[in-house]
């Protein structure tokens, strides 16, 4: 069937704020969605409040609303636009509720807005446990035994039924697990099922029998209007079942399982797609598996696409998101061609040729007393997915991206093994276990045994078995004496060259990264890179989406163009989000428009520049030096763009410096001196512009000097951190031995802030663009709530709303003068405290910041977009730079709150918010304004 | 070529001089065979005792193979059919509780020679470009223009008949599982186990006739219907072997069914022309689209060789089934007697499953020319079953 003609306008709902278990995952499907539509000739309208979103750009839609994700914003929009029809999948369990409420009311039916993309009774099917269950029961697939409770006294008489604990709670309707959890104990029983009721908005819970420790694994499917399904893509959790699957390390395809086995599922999981209603679009269907008689069950099915469909499309190539909207608007798959191949058909099944491992990114580190063991609610804030020839080069490249500071699994010379520490870290589900089973199996632990503990499947742990086999056989061989083959083996089993160098010194001379990376480059060892295509070669492909792995052909084809790289902001963690993947998307798009070759490299599937389509060349690969340098080696681009991924990227900028690559924008001699808060301020005072008194410490002792001198309470900060990693208050002096214990043994590399904390001040986040002339002023925010609360987490306001205009001049001669003396070429952010007329710098920041996309949706104007031209040479004066803000726009964090129910919310120096939406107000009165300013004093905390 | 290893205990050499230089997996010693690719990411046994792929050298192009190990249910006839095993990771330890051998141990039992950690995406773009060709996998000590010349003078399968090797030396019966409605003869090609399976589940007493049986033999049988099976080489080479059984069944009036060697077999018969493929489709991904419902199957194909389209087909048959990738013919209904075929493997194993009722298709035919039951079977029409609506 041809797309239908009798709809013209679409609706789509984005999913708002990034939250735990919904992160970028859907401005990458909205995105995608967005663009298949307009191809096909549709007008579409979109409303989302997340302002740090590409789909919400305005190339993206016909019409776009920054607007609270309510029933009365959409029926506004509705109003006004008039859409023919809604496609509520592209914006995870936010989009879909808020549809599905609006149906239930029978808005849509009322409006003769058509729904698509899924059948809203089904959603009803899928959400609510016993209906699922019927619905299941009446097709012949097993579930777990289970019944939904609505109150406590429901659940103990289920939990009897089950025949006693353990047990597993699911809430219905709740965002990532929202709620559950395996319950042990009858204590935890009455908690968890009252804050389950609570928290699930039908109030019911499903009390379900425990399967902890079975195989878990997830098909991503599609279906067309003539009910042809495919499988796009499998993938294994190596956690076995009790682990949420956003929180699992997952590997894709399947590794463990026959073909028999296999087509069981496929069987199981096409029938239940088809038994939900009628709907063309995207699902995802996710199942247990008896290790030990094959037993299967289904644990869910989500009728959108959702976080694991980004991560299919970025593992198999296959664009999901954006087949599932063609699909939504009546073709069917066999019409529409495989847009990689552009030569066989998109009805098909993707085959692989090489291994995924995508591996969660955790930030336990910003709660301090959060429970750190992984259950069946998610707590990831994020994830990092890498591809390799083989598991073992996957699951070392994965650690490689992670950004947790460590160059593989394991192998860097990052910890002394203890046993007890390592028994107890397996024995519980903690994030770390393939490292842990890793330490064990290098303390001498057999496959068996840790079988035995963890439940993960033996291949798993025979895989990382080969990689320890592979270290013994290193350590104790030098540099020397290594042989050729022997650093191939390794390479090839994703080993990296710091790694190598730690084995290599492990017999005694010390051996050096470099020293490893010279003699494999003299060896004649260097990677090649492998086309990601979604057929395993069989088919020709036009896709410049490419990996790196130790194998014999290099498919990437390197032009005569001059290049620019771009390095991507990894994985998702609190302070470095989807934020700097919109300002690297921008810079991708800059660079193209000014006539470079964009490369991009980023190893976050979530990310809409990861998508094949974006750069003129993808590499999937970690933001970690020696993945990086490869392709620099190879692509030898004019230069890198390092200032639009946050903290990751500029990390690596002194060594691109010292390899002697040239940086776009600011010299990296400024940018690095703005993290060195001696010679910044030493800067400042000759510039006579004010700055809190300070000192700079190495040692408690120092700290304590220097907070006697400048006075309490005092601000404690480490350099080179972003989101305020570590940052504290302290308003004794026991408060501070305590914290600078805690940052010395978190960031032993870096020397530390004291910082006078200055009470009851204004902070001020002031964004700019200069390009050596002219200073442009993206915007200047002022925070509701009082400096010491981090920028991230506060309610910020633009324009500003109690400044004096005399404030206002010292602040544009500050940034103005600030721009000038560090020969400033793109952004600079610079963070003030205004205490009564007193202007004070904080900090300084020549880079793309959180706010840039913010402020972009704010003023309507292409904030990163004009920062990174004027970084490749462009002047201003080139541009509109014409704001239509009308009003003021607010920005509004949002927490996890809800996540880590043992950790109390307070705010203080260290960012906790894992996104924000934007709001536009026309006066004070706004309950946006007036609610955030009546609580601003109250979470300040340390 | 880049990072090669200096040492080396196996080595494949294609017949166009390209060498890989890997590591020898199985037992030791020189085989060769035409290479070519699947695409398949599970049923790596199911694959390498499928008939049809006899004397092949088969690729997989999945880098890890051997994790679930193998079990001896799972193998489609009775000896492993490829002739040598070309991957890009060997998995010693498996994982499967219904394994009952490792990789390493079943390619000692079945005599089976490999190379693995060469890189197996280079050798099969190579192949696409440059079309499938022969090729040695050697563990000895000789020159790799010795390997590069012996790959040379290896047959072409072109020409070659093959069925030979692996049809069975005897005629043998399978009955039906619970009650027999209809005695079918099938030719067995080097028929798979799941095709029995799949026709005996449906009421079909089965007996197996080697390839070469002459036809008095099947017709003394009394047989309601013929199966052509799969199998390997050129079906111009095997044709004359099915011509008197397929002339007389289209006489009798007796339903026919063939697939893959059996499909060409029974296309050849009707004055068709069948071509050697340029690369061939190995995997268990081939989309095929129904054409009278419009349904897309994905399906298991293993095929070198195609029904070519030209303007004879018109005449002798209805083009019920096209490859959606490149259009070939997937599936062929005939014109002047009951009787229809299948390029791809609908038994699937390994593979999906959505095109099972094509053996319902085949008992509704028998059904239907079988004056004892009008009320044809209890079988479904093609027409309205899902095309890929699990079994």
């Amino acid at each position: 069937m041809p797309k239908r003609d009798d709809i013209h306008k679409i609706l789509i709902i984005g999913s708002g704020p990034i939250v735990i278990g919904q992160a970028c995952e859907f401005d990458y499907s909205g995105t995608q969605a967005c663009k298949s539509l307009r191809e096909e000739g549709y007008k579409v309208v979109l409303i989302n409040s997340n302002p740090a979103t590409i789909m919400t750009d305005p190339m993206m839609a016909d019409a776009i609303y920054l607007q609270p994700l309510t029933p009365a914003s959409i029926k506004e929009i509705v109003d006004k636009e008039r859409p023919d029809a809604v496609l509520p999948t592209m914006g995870g369990q936010t989009a879909l509720n808020l549809a599905r409420e609006l149906y239930l009311d029978g808005y849509w039916e009322k409006e003769n807005i058509a729904v698509i993309g899924v059948d809203m009774d089904a959603v009803n099917i899928t959400e609510d446990r016993q209906l699922f269950r019927n619905l299941m029961e009446d097709i012949g697939i097993t579930q777990c035994r289970s019944r939904t409770a609505e109150s406590l006294l429901d659940a103990k008489e289920i939990v009897e039924e089950l025949g006693g604990l353990p047990i597993v709670i699911r809430p219905s309707f709740t965002l990532g697990g929202s709620g559950g959890g395996i319950v042990w104990t009858a204590d935890e029983l009455e908690r968890k099922v009252l804050r389950g009721l609570e928290l699930s908005p039908v109030h019911q819970v499903l009390i379900e029998e425990s399967i902890v420790g079975w195989k878990e694994y997830e098909l991503e499917l599609l279906r067309d209007a003539n009910d042809n399904v495919v499988i796009i893509c499998s993938i294994e959790n190596v956690d076995p079942m009790g682990v949420h699957t956003g929180d699992s390390v997952t590997v894709a395809p399947t590794q463990t399982l026959p073909d028999k086995t296999y087509q069981r599922l496929r069987d199981a999981a096409i029938r239940m797609m088809r038994s939900i209603g009628t709907f063309a679009g995207g699902c995802n269907v996710q199942f247990a598996v008896s290790p030990d008689n094959e037993t299967l069950v289904a644990i869910e099915i989500n009728p959108r696409v959702s976080r694991s469909s980004a991560l299919a499309s970025k593992a198999t190539g296959y664009p999901i998101a954006k087949i599932a909207t063609k699909l939504a608007i009546g073709y069917t798959l066999d019409e529409l061609p495989n847009p990689i191949t552009g030569v066989s058909s998109a009805c098909f099944e993707p085959s692989i040729d090489y291994v995924v491992v995508k591996s969660p990114r955790f930030n336990f580190d910003k709660f301090p007393g959060v429970d750190e063991t992984l259950s069946t609610q998610m707590k990831a804030v994020g994830e990092a997915m890498a591809i390799g020839r083989t598991f073992t080069e996957a699951l070392n490249k994965a650690w490689q991206s992670l950004e947790i500071g460590r160059s593989g699994l394991g192998a860097d010379g990052y910890e002394e093994l203890d046993p007890r520490e390592v028994s107890h870290r397996l024995k519980h589900p903690y994030w770390d276990r393939t490292l842990q089973i890793r330490n064990a199996l290098k303390l001498g632990a057999s496959v068996e045994e840790i079988q035995d503990i963890t439940k993960f499947d033996p291949w798993f742990i025979s895989q990382i078995q080969l990689l320890v086999t592979l270290e013994n056989q290193a350590e104790g061989k030098t540099l020397e004496a290594i042989t050729v083959d022997e650093l191939l083996e390794l390479k090839r089993h994703g080993f990296s060259d710091v790694q190598i160098a730690w084995l290599l010194s492990q017999g005694g001379e010390t051996v050096s990264e470099d020293q490893v990376r010279e003699k494999r480059k003299s060896s004649g060892l260097k990677p090649v890179f492998k086309m990601v295509d979604t057929c395993a070669g069989e088919f020709p492909a036009q896709t410049p989406y490419y990996y790196s792995t130790y194998e014999g052909e290099n498919e990437s084809i390197k032009t005569d163009r001059e290049k620019v790289v771009i390095l991507g902001s990894g994985p998702n963690r609190i302070g470095q989000g989807i934020e700097f993947d919109y300002s690297c998307v921008h810079a991708v798009l800059a660079a193209k428009e000014m006539g470079y070759e964009a490369i991009m490299i980023n190893c976050n599937p979530e990310t809409v520049s990861t998508d094949f389509d974006v750069a003129d060349k993808l590499y999937f690969e970690p933001i970690y030096w020696e993945r990086v340098m490869d392709i620099i080696d190879f692509e030898q681009p004019k230069g890198v763009i390092l200032q639009v991924g946050g903290q990751t990227a500029l990390k690596l900028g002194k060594r691109f410096k010292e390899a002697g690559i040239h940086i776009f924008g600011t010299e990296f001699e400024w940018i690095d001196f703005a993290e060195d808060r001696g010679e910044f301020t030493k800067f400042l005072t000759q510039l006579d512009i004010p700055f809190p008194k300070y000192g700079t410490a190495r040692t408690v002792d120092d700290a304590l000097a220097i907070a006697d001198d400048i006075g309490y309470p005092v601000l404690i900060r480490p350099s080179y951190v972003l989101g305020g990693q570590g940052m504290r208050i302290a308003v004794k002096e026991d408060e501070l031995r305590s914290y600078v214990d805690t940052i010395l043994k978190t960031h032993p590399e870096n020397d530390f802030l004291i910082d006078r904390y200055l009470e009851q001040a204004v902070e001020i986040d002031f964004d700019s663009v200069f390009d050596g002339e002219s200073l442009h002023e993206s915007g200047i925010m002022q925070h509701i709530e009082p400096a010491g609360v981090h920028s991230g987490d506060s309610t910020a306001v633009i324009p500003t709303y109690t400044l004096s205009d005399d404030v206002l001049a010292t602040l544009r001669d500050y940034q103005e003068r600030i721009a000038k003396a560090m020969n400033i070429v793109g952004f600079l952010n610079v963070q003030y405290a205004v205490k009564g007329d007193n202007v004070y710098v904080l900090e300084a920041n020549p880079r793309s910041t959180r706010t840039i996309p913010f402020l972009a949706k704010a003023h309507d104007r292409p904030e990163a977009m004009v920062g990174v031209k004027v970084m490749l040479g462009a002047k201003l004066e080139e541009f509109d730079l014409d704001s239509k803000l009308v009003g003021w726009a607010i920005k509004e964090p949002v927490f996890p709150f809800e996540k880590f129910p043992e950790v109390k919310k307070e705010l203080g120096p260290e960012m906790k918010s894992t996104g924000e939406s934007i709001y536009f107000m026309d006066n004070f009165d706004d309950e946006h304004f007036r609610k955030p300013y009546e609580f601003k004093n109250l979470y300040l905390s340390k | 070529m880049n990072n090669t290893p200096k040492l080396y205990s196996a080595r494949l050499a294609l017949s166009d001089g390209l060498i890989f230089y890997g590591h020898a997996i199985g037992v030791p010693g020189t085989v060769g065979g035409e290479c070519c690719f699947n695409t398949s990411m599970t049923g790596y046994q199911e694959i390498f005792t499928d008939p049809s792929y006899y004397g092949q050298l088969m690729v997989m192009t999945y880098p890890h193979i051997g994790n679930y190990g193998t079990a001896s249910q799972d193998d489609e006839a009775s000896n492993v059919m490829i002739s040598g095993l070309i991957i890009r990771s060997f998995t010693e330890r498996y994982s499967n509780p219904s394994a009952d051998a490792s990789l390493r141990d079943y390619m000692e039992t079945h005599q089976l020679t490999g190379i693995q950690g060469i890189d197996t995406r280079q050798l099969v773009k190579h192949i696409r470009e440059k079309g499938v060709m022969n090729a040695v996998i050697s563990t000895e000590d000789v020159t790799d223009e010795e390997l590069v010349s012996k790959a040379k003078q290896w047959p072409s399968m072109a020409g070659l008949e093959l069925s030979q090797h692996v049809t069975r030396q005897e005629a043998q019966s399978f009955p039906a599982e619970g009650d027999s409605k209809y005695k079918v003869a099938v030719m067995d090609y080097g028929i798979k186990k799941t095709i029995l399976e799949q026709l005996r589940s449906r009421g079909c007493s089965l007996r197996l006739f080697p390839a070469q049986t002459p036809l008095e033999e099947v017709q003394a049988w009394s047989p309601d219907g013929v199966f052509l099976s799969n199998g390997p080489g050129d079906p111009n080479a095997t044709a004359p072997f099915a011509a008197p059984i397929l002339e007389w069944a289209k006489k009798e009036k007796k339903p026919l069914f063939g697939i893959c060697l059996g499909h060409q077999l029974m296309a050849l018969s009707e004055g068709c022309s069948v071509d050697k493929m340029f690369v061939g489709h190995r995997g268990a991904n081939q989309p095929v689209q129904n054409l009278s419902t419009k349904l897309v199957e994905i399906t298991t194909q293993n095929h070198g060789f195609a029904v070519k389209e030209d303007e004879h087909i018109e005449r002798v048959a209805t083009v019920t089934h096209k490859n959606l990738n490149d259009g070939s013919i997937e599936g062929l209904r005939f014109k002047e007697f009951t009787g229809f075929c299948i390029q791809y493997h609908p038994e699937a194993s390994p593979g999906p499953h959505d095109s099972r009722y094509l053996f319902d298709e085949f008992v509704k035919d028998l059904a239907a020319a079988d004056p004892s039951s009008a009320s044809g079977g209890s079988s479904a029409s093609l027409s309205s079953v899902a095309s890929n609506a699990p079994h």
